[in-house]
């Protein structure tokens, strides 16, 4: 939250309505989620003048109210309720947080014309059962009947909360940093405020010693104050840190984090009693252990920086305060810190202890070394100021920082190049000023000096274009086109594979699925085939997101499971992912899961799949790809899978994948599955292209039937056929498989009707014939096989 | 003779008046046009007849043979027509009985949504590459310009492998730094890496631990944010429609400088203000930039040379604004009924 009314000692904003600028800011870059400003509508200060029991109550008072104007009757519960006092009274009309409106009505038969109010109704205070017990708000005597209650407590503020982007909620997160955005976005200067202070004669180094034994603190400023006087903070303190949501502690804490909030730098005081006379910061020990502000044992380990008094911890540093030296009632002096620790050690440490905290917030984005200088100059001043602090001479400094100013050498050329828009040099100076960005132009060349504020700025010409082309207004550039070639994008390598074989399995009417890479170890022990194993993650959110796949299957029957559920019959669904093995090698592979019906309709006929449609599926895309004819399917015996039903599938001999019918006891239902790995066709060379004529003379069909042993795979018959059928045999269709009655028990009929053409010339039935007799006088040597009659 | 010849004909009508059958109107042609037919033995009476009236005899006679066999056919094709009637009749079907449901699969709805935004960007001569899901950290943050140490690489958002080597992707930036490496910097870029992409989130209706980016990268000499905003505007128009607006707003990205944000006007209420948009009129549906002159460094690029633009979509977010879909798990979980009533062609949409 960002106090308007404090940015205003910074800025002048006389004249600006706050919400048309929290509208500018949030345009050029930094977001303003919310403007807050209390609605003081029908809400008034009003003088109680008359206070009388309700006759019909033992708690209630009906109470006659001077609002300036009119005397008004309301009745009311609060214990505290008391003729003189000065009281918020909200009149007919006010609507209160929760959208609860005050209207004009009769409580147990009286007259009610409002209500009086107590803070945490008003939005003011948390309702908690203390603040409920206090009772309505009592105001000061010197409240103004008849004004605003809001001006009276000072909270006729307006606030904007801010959700702004990583790289500016260092900058932006505290009244100065604002108050620059502000400027650069009306063009208006910013004035720092005071830092001075009177020194006492003695001097700190005649008090400590700091010694910095770790890399990870660059910079470290210490000052010592003396004779304070705890007591309760100014009011505008107290209410400017209600405002940013701090709760006020006494003068001495409440000026840390008063000061943190205007520059942006956390800082710790320490009792100095408690601390004695050396200061040393160095990396913890491991299993180092320190009790913190919050009376809590914390164990540290040798990430973390510490801030020792030559002995033991006395802080965590960035991070918690160390009991053995907190400011308390009897505080007399006090050691202020004002440093920077290595941003990255105290987000681990922060977030390790589970201490996030508005200043370790800060330290963790990185701070401006200006500003600790500055910080704790200021704390200084006030703490002379609302503390009755003696400041002693001198400051204890450690410092490796580096101060080399980041400036950025550019042509106002190479922005405009960059935004698309054309901006002359006297326009640049303008918004280089409006920054506040110290620059010198020569030679038509700007060198800009980055303010050490802009932490997020880096020396690079983009930088500087950003900050032009937010202030410029995104909404004020054209819009053009890249001047570039003319062409049609592809596909490139995998994908392009990816997608023929994911169009094609959508034409042979399967769905397309998306699922999750992660899953159970119990979910990938399934279906594994050709793997080595997987990959598990080391910190997994869940165990059933803890496993890497390597197969897309058990992630398939997941869906299953799901529409199986859902009382869907038809499953035909696939997947085209990359998997990766413990290896981190990377496969390309296709799954597919289909259950129920291929053609549906229940009243008529269905075809159901099974796995000869499978295996029509994996062949249909094989022969798309150009892998007619280098396919094969051989009987295998796969773990998950039915032992009789499914093979493993081969492409050029080498295998890819299997197929065939989910094992009846991981799944009843008749599930029927392929994957294999694209990534090995995508490897393989295919024929180009080429048309290919129907056969000009007339093909002669022939058909014969088999007796074979029931163990006979067709494939080989087909085999022997094609061996003896030679070039003028075209193909081979099985019409037929039986068995049972005129085929003994062991055995089986297959028929085949063949083809045969010359593409040069008619056949003969002659030259057919003996082609005929040929193949199955071959079939019935090699496979045993006996020619049925007809 | 013209007597007998009427006579005849009206005894042959009668005689196929009532006929139904085939066979039977055979058997009445036998009888007058047969060999041995009423009407063929007429002729016999030829052989007694003077010249003068044979001509006039057998011009009626075979007035009256092409007259019969007329009626004859006629009738034949009557009966005919009745027979294929009836038949056609009996093979009558209910017409209203459900259809064959023929199998066409459909695309997941985040694979549809990418796709149709994979047109877009070929069509403007973007290509379409892929990368690992599991990268190195050099690749998906360091070259990035995320150095060891950023609040961005925080372990608690990315599914580390081996810590600070191997990770699963948390975007699909590092395909677009393996691009440019793989071009060495002598030749321009332009792609697209569609993508699945990973963070430690908890699934509910709008986080997934496993989500779709779309990011694309323009390099080339002379790239400026103008362009980008003009690329935007095409893009915004095919996928929202031709009357969608557009917007940048400053933001910040690590590998972008200058970085924004890109609201297209919201689709639902025109950009009157609705709960679609928050009553903002606008809708966020992307981040871009100019290529960080670091970044470009690192992938081989003179940024004093070489300048571009890189944007990055949320398929899952596009697709749940697009088609009014409220929970992210839709995606993953693929309800068939729900994918089967989602097979529709866009009738706005080219593709």
């Amino acid at each position: 939250m960002i106090s308007l009314n404090w940015v205003k000692d910074y800025i002048d904003l006389e004249g600006e309505d706050l919400k048309e600028l929290a509208v500018k800011v949030t345009k050029a870059g930094v977001n303003i989620e919310k403007v807050v400003t209390n609605d003081s509508r029908h809400l008034v200060i009003g003088e109680v003048v008359e206070c009388s029991p309700h006759t019909d109550s033992d708690h209630l008072n009906v109470c006659k109210v001077n609002d300036g104007h009119t005397i008004h009757q309301i009745v009311c519960g609060a214990p505290n309720v008391r003729t003189g006092l000065k009281v918020i009274v909200a009149l007919p009309g006010a609507i209160l947080p929760g959208n609860f409106e005050i209207k004009a009505g009769k409580i147990r038969g009286v007259e009610s014309n409002g209500m009086i109010c107590a803070l945490f109704e008003l939005g003011l205070e948390e309702k908690t059962e203390e603040n409920y017990n206090k009772g309505i708000a009592e105001l000061g005597s010197d409240a103004i009947v008849g004004e605003n209650p809001f001006t009276y407590l000072g909270l006729d503020d307006t606030l904007y909360e801010l959700d702004v982007h990583k790289h500016r909620n260092n900058d932006c997160y505290y009244h100065i940093g604002f108050a620059y955005e502000i400027g650069a976005i009306l063009g208006k200067p910013v004035t720092l405020p005071e830092c001075t202070y009177q020194k006492i004669d003695e001097n700190i180094t005649d008090h400590f010693q700091l010694k910095v034994e770790t890399e990870k603190c660059p910079y470290y400023l210490a000052k010592m104050v003396k004779d304070i006087k705890i007591k309760e903070s100014p009011d505008f303190i107290k209410k400017r840190l209600a405002s940013a949501g701090m709760r006020s502690i006494n003068n001495v804490v409440d000026i840390s984090n008063y000061v943190m909030l205007e520059f942006g730098q956390p800082m710790h005081f320490f009792d100095k009693d408690k601390l004695g006379n050396k200061i040393v910061v160095r990396d913890a020990f491991d299993l180092e252990e320190i009790t913190t502000l919050d009376n809590k044992k914390r164990v540290l380990s040798k990430k973390d920086i510490v801030i020792t008094d030559g002995d033991k911890p006395v802080c965590i540093a960035g991070v918690m305060g160390g009991l053995n030296t907190d400011v308390d009632e009897s505080t007399k002096s006090i050691l202020i810190e004002s440093a920077i620790f290595d941003a990255v050690s105290i987000r681990y440490t922060a977030s390790h202890l589970n201490l996030k905290s508005e200043a370790s917030i800060r330290y963790g984005k990185g701070l401006n070394y200006e500003y600790t200088l500055m910080a704790i100059n200021r704390a200084c001043h006030l703490l002379e100021k609302y503390a009755d602090a003696k400041i002693l001479t001198g400051m204890v400094v450690h410092d490796t920082i580096d101060k080399t100013p980041k400036t950025v050498t550019f042509k106002a050329s190479e922005v405009n190049k960059l935004l698309g828009i054309t901006i002359q040099n006297q326009d640049m100076e303008k918004e280089l000023d409006k920054l506040g960005f110290p620059y010198v132009l020569k030679d038509d060349t700007f060198s800009v000096t980055i303010p050490n504020r802009r932490l997020d700025m880096e020396e690079n010409v983009a930088d500087i274009a950003e900050e032009i082309g937010r202030l410029y207004g995104y909404h004020n550039l054209k819009s053009t086109l890249p001047k570039v070639t003319t062409r049609r994008g592809v596909y490139v390598g995998d994908v392009f594979y990816r997608k023929a074989v994911s169009k094609r399995l959508r034409t042979l009417g399967l769905n397309e699925v998306k699922t999750y890479t992660l899953t159970s170890p119990e979910m990938s022990s399934l279906f594994q085939y050709q793997t080595e194993g997987n990959i598990l993650l080391p910190n997994p959110m869940s165990v059933d997101k803890s496993v890497i796949r390597t197969s897309i299957l058990p992630s398939l029957i997941n869906v299953y499971d799901y529409n199986n559920a859902r009382k869907v019959k038809d499953i035909l669904i696939y997947e085209i992912s990359k998997v990766y093995d413990k290896n981190y090698k990377e496969e390309l592979k296709v799954a597919a899961l289909m259950k129920g019906n291929y053609l549906v309709n229940e009243w008529h006929q269905n075809s159901k799949v099974d796995f000869y449609l499978i295996k029509g599926i994996i062949e249909n895309i094989f022969c798309y790809l150009g892998f007619k004819n280098r396919y094969s399917f051989e009987v295998t015996n796969l773990k998950d899978m039915h032992p009789g039903m499914s093979a493993e599938i081969f492409v050029d001999r080498e295998p890819i994948g299997f197929l065939g019918r989910v094992h009846p006891t991981l799944k009843k239902d008749e599930i029927y599955v392929f994957e294999f790995n694209l990534s090995k066709l995508t490897e393989k060379n295919v024929k180009p292209l080429k048309f290919k004529e129907a056969p000009k003379y007339p093909e002669v069909k022939k058909d014969c039937a088999f007796v074979v042993e029931k163990d006979t795979p067709s494939e080989t018959i087909e085999k022997t056929i094609k061996s003896a059928g030679g070039r003028l045999l075209t193909n081979i269709e099985v019409f037929d498989v039986y068995t049972g009655e005129n085929v003994l028990e062991n055995q089986k009929s297959i028929a085949y009707s063949l083809t045969f053409a010359d593409p040069s010339k008619t056949l003969t039935d002659e030259e057919v014939n003996v082609l005929f007799k040929q193949i199955i006088k071959k079939v019935e040597e090699t496979e045993k096989a006996v020619l049925r009659d007809k | 003779m013209n007597e007998k010849k009427e006579q005849l004909k009206k005894e042959l009508k009668e005689a196929i008046a009532n006929i139904t059958e085939i066979n039977a109107l055979n058997e009445v042609k036998v009888e007058y046009l047969g060999k041995k037919g009423k009407i063929t033995e007429l002729s016999n009476t030829l052989r007694e007849m003077s010249i003068e009236e044979k001509k006039e005899f057998g011009k009626l006679l075979n007035e009256l043979k092409e007259e019969s066999t007329t009626l004859i056919e006629e009738k034949r094709k009557q009966i005919e027509e009745k027979i294929l009637n009836k038949k056609l009749e009996s093979e009558k079907i209910d017409i209203s009985l459900p259809a064959v449901t023929i199998p066409v699969g459909s695309p997941n709805i985040l694979e549809r949504m990418i796709e149709e935004v994979e047109e877009v960007f070929m069509s403007m001569g973007y290509d379409v590459v892929d990368g690992p899901e599991i990268e190195e950290d050099k690749y998906n943050f360091e070259l990035l310009n995320i150095p060891k140490g950023h609040p961005a690489r925080d372990a608690q958002d990315t599914f580390y492998i081996k810590e600070e080597e191997i990770l699963l992707r948390s975007q699909t930036s590092p395909v677009q730094v393996r691009t440019m490496l793989s071009k060495k910097g002598e030749e321009a870029v332009r792609m697209i890496c569609p993508g699945k992409t990973y963070r430690r989130d908890d699934d509910d209706a709008t986080h997934s631990h496993q989500f779709m980016q779309i990011e694309g990268l323009l390099v080339d000499k002379e790239i400026s944010l103008s362009d980008l905003k003009g690329t935007f505007d095409i893009i915004a128009k095919k996928l929202f429609g031709e009357d969608c607006k557009t917007r940048f707003r400053p933001s910040y990205y690590q590998f972008t400088e200058p970085s924004v944000e890109t609201d297209v006007s919201c689709f639902k209420c025109k950009g009157e203000g609705c709960s679609l948009c928050k009553n903002t009129g606008w809708i966020t549906v992307s981040g871009a930039g100019m290529v960080h002159p670091n970044v470009l460094r690192n992938c081989g690029y003179d940024p004093t040379i070489w300048t571009g633009f890189a944007f990055g979509f949320g398929a899952e977010r596009l697709a749940m604004l697009k088609y009014g879909i409220q929970d992210v798990r839709t995606f993953y979980n693929t309800d068939l009924r729900e994918l089967k009533a989602f097979d529709r062609k866009e009738m706005e949409s080219n593709d």
